[in-house]
């Protein structure tokens, strides 16, 4: 079994008359569209695997329709799944007795509903403690924890006010503070910010991944705005006609889609703003290794000249930056010696970006230097420099 | 009459004459029970004066719904007691108010139940369909017969006319609470009693009011009939001036039902309306009598 937070394995959700008829169909190999004109059944979800990793936020991604927000209630059974395994930090929810199950849903996940799903006749407050108060806290303890919730969000001056006195954001900082109060490892929130406006939508993004950043949790998020998941999601899985059709990171997404409907997603974003210096680096700066003695000026010269290139990097045989060379300095140098050497000391200096540094950063940078910019992993292991040149083909390829 | 092929009258005369041959002893029993329970009810309304009970009503009805409600409250019931109708009133309000409590009693849980389950939901529809649709009258008779004349037959044909809406609203009440707001109770860790009592009840009060409010009206209407049985009140005068074809009689015991019904309708209907579309006097009661916002503070600070 996959290590994670939540292990999904071949999830069913057949909604209709004989749901062991229709997985069975499907198991054969019928598709939906037939199984529900033949037998009247309908697939919510269909044999999905996946897992989620303690302290990621997994968006879920997908059309209306596609089985996102099923898929999330049988990961929390309030669906009861058909067939396969759901578990949560290793125990198989799908199995559990009733009991059993409640006790999870008060100690261990909460929930975030799009139309935020406050009762109406409770105060703030009262909304805020309402899992504490369902797992049978004494009302001055659950007061004071939901008061230090309510906190958090922002809305410690509201809690005597009843739900819709409030804006639908402040709405649904109550739904998270709900959420927040029982203290759960895992949160699942439905298209909690979908109901909000753009800019109160930001917000809440904001709030919750200072949440995050205050208290890592595992959050499963189901979205249909694809901003929204890339700005929040650590990894994002795209859900289409009730199969969970590609999982990855939001860069794997963008530089691989599986297919023209994981594509569609992207297209109306400006993905550049997503790129990393380690995606922009091109193959048009040449390199030259410090093969145990520093490289020939007039070999480094002679090749700049053929490639028709102004610079050229100079790495050691560790994989270490030396610095930057250009064709006029390595011809200087020949004219001087023909025998010199590319030495450190006659390599100009160069602050690499790191492989993981945002467009934005790398563009800074080239508008300061006159040359290309290296980029370097972790270990400091060069990988590769980006030229003006690559940038903007790079942006051109992308916005077309 | 003679030429009847399927005769369901009389299997229905020997049903129910057999019931009273059989357990006779038992229905005996039954309606002392609803005896003294509406007894009781109608000594606690006659204990305080007139003026006290008055001063009750119009105190609810400023509490519940304004200032320009409690003076048609004060003024209905002074035109009945002017008019001499008091006694009277005070016994139908009895009747009604012990009939709409045994339907409550009865029709919110089974409305709950059926809320549950849909095959209790399909199997009692018909028969609320009947309750509510078979002639008033033809009740008083079996009833009559099982119960003898008196308040008994009165209230417990009161009770089967007046329960459904109590039954329905509830049953339908649950059923259309927010599907978000059950979720959110059930991935809160709400077991099914925390459910119904924290979720679906308190989200179907208006609903369930809204019942509450038809019963007690339908409860109304039909204790002025319930009078043919010899349930007393405003019926016996309402059946007088049938009788006496006394017009003038008619319209006084008439008018004090009329008043009586309008009360206790809007005041029932203020239960079931939501906090925020009340008036603003509610809202000057419920901060003058909030005590919760100070222990809050005290629990906050450090122990």
């Amino acid at each position: 079994m996959p290590e994670g937070k939540i292990v999904v394995e071949h999830l069913y959700k057949v909604f209709g008359p004989d749901p062991q008829q229709a997985i069975r169909l499907l198991e054969q190999g019928l598709d939906k569209d037939r199984i529900l004109a033949e037998t009247g059944n309908v697939i919510g979800v269909c044999d999905v695997s996946f897992s989620v990793q303690e302290g990621e936020i997994f968006v879920l991604m997908g059309l209306s329709g596609s089985g996102k927000s099923t898929l999330i209630r049988l990961i929390n059974r309030l669906v009861e799944p058909t067939a396969g395994a759901v578990y949560i930090d290793g125990q198989d929810i799908s199995t559990l007795p009733e009991a059993k199950l409640i006790e999870l849903r008060r100690r261990d996940m909460s929930m975030v509903f799009q139309s935020f799903a406050l009762m109406p006749g409770r105060t703030v407050l009262d909304n805020a403690a309402f899992g504490l108060e369902v797992a049978g806290m004494p009302r001055p303890e659950r007061e004071a924890k939901a008061m230090a919730v309510l906190e958090q969000v922002g809305l410690a001056g509201f809690a005597d006010k009843f739900p819709h006195e409030l804006s639908g954001g402040m709405q649904q900082r109550v739904g998270l503070a709900r959420a927040l109060a029982v203290d759960p490892s895992l949160i699942i929130m439905d298209e909690a910010f979908s109901a909000l406006d753009p800019l109160k939508r930001r917000e809440m993004q904001d709030v919750l991944l200072e949440l995050q950043r205050q208290h890592r949790r595992t959050i499963l998020f189901v979205s249909h705005d694809i901003e929204e998941a890339l700005r929040i999601g650590t990894r994002i899985g795209i859900m289409e006609g009730g199969r969970l059709i590609q999982v990855g990171t939001p860069q794997e997404l963008i530089d691989n889609p599986v297919n023209d409907y994981v594509r569609n997603f992207f297209d109306a974003v400006d993905t550049s703003r997503y790129l990393t210096a380690a995606q922009l680096t091109g193959d048009d700066v040449p390199m030259f290794v410090h093969n145990g003695q520093a490289p020939r000026a007039a070999t480094v010269c002679r090749l700049l000249e053929e490639q028709n290139k102004a610079f050229g990097i100079v790495v050691d045989e560790d994989n270490q930056l030396r610095g930057l060379i250009s064709r006029e300095q390595a011809a200087q140098l020949v004219e001087e010696d023909q025998t010199a050497r590319l030495r450190t000391e006659t390599l100009q200096e160069v602050e690499p970006v790191p492989a993981d540094a945002p467009l934005e950063q790398v563009i800074e940078r080239l508008v300061e230097c006159p040359g290309p910019v290296p980029v370097v992993d972790e270990a400091g292991h060069y990988c590769g420099a980006i030229s003006k040149t690559a940038v903007l083909s790079q942006l051109k390829g992308g916005q077309a | 009459m003679n030429d009847k092929t399927l005769d369901l009258g009389s299997w229905i005369n020997d049903a129910v004459q057999g019931l009273l041959d059989n357990h006779g002893g038992a229905f005996d029993r039954a309606g002392q029970l609803v005896a003294g329970f509406s007894e009781g009810i109608e000594q606690l309304l006659m204990l305080p004066p007139a003026w006290l009970l008055i001063a009750l009503f119009v105190a609810l009805g400023l509490w519940r719904i304004g200032v320009r409600f409690a003076l048609f409250t004060a003024a209905a019931f002074v035109l009945i007691l002017l008019t001499g109708f008091w006694e009277q009133t005070l016994v139908t309000l009895g009747l009604t108010l012990s009939a709409t409590l045994i339907s409550l009693v009865l029709g919110v849980p089974l409305g709950i139940w059926a809320a549950r389950s849909d095959r209790v939901a399909a199997t009692i529809r018909p028969a609320l369909d009947f309750m509510q649709t078979m002639p008033a009258f033809v009740y008083l008779i079996p009833a009559a017969m099982l119960f003898g004349l008196g308040r008994v037959p009165g209230i417990l044909a009161t009770v089967i006319f007046a329960m459904p809406p109590a039954v329905r609203l509830t049953n339908l009440g649950i059923r259309q609470v927010n599907r978000e707001l059950v979720e959110a109770g059930q991935a809160f860790g709400c077991n099914r009693r925390q459910l119904l009592f924290k979720v679906q009840l308190p989200n179907a009060l208006p609903s369930i009011m809204a019942g509450v409010n038809q019963t007690i009206m339908m409860a109304l209407s039909m204790v002025i009939i319930a009078s043919m049985v010899g349930a007393g009140g405003l019926g016996n005068d309402v059946l007088a001036s049938i009788q006496r074809l006394d017009i003038g009689l008619g319209f006084e015991s008439g008018m004090a039902v009329v008043l009586l019904a309008i009360i206790l309708d809007r005041i029932t209907e203020s239960f079931g309306t939501p906090r925020a579309q009340r008036g603003a006097l509610r809202i000057w009661f419920d901060r003058l009598f909030r005590t919760r916002s100070p222990s809050l503070a005290k629990t906050q600070e450090p122990s």
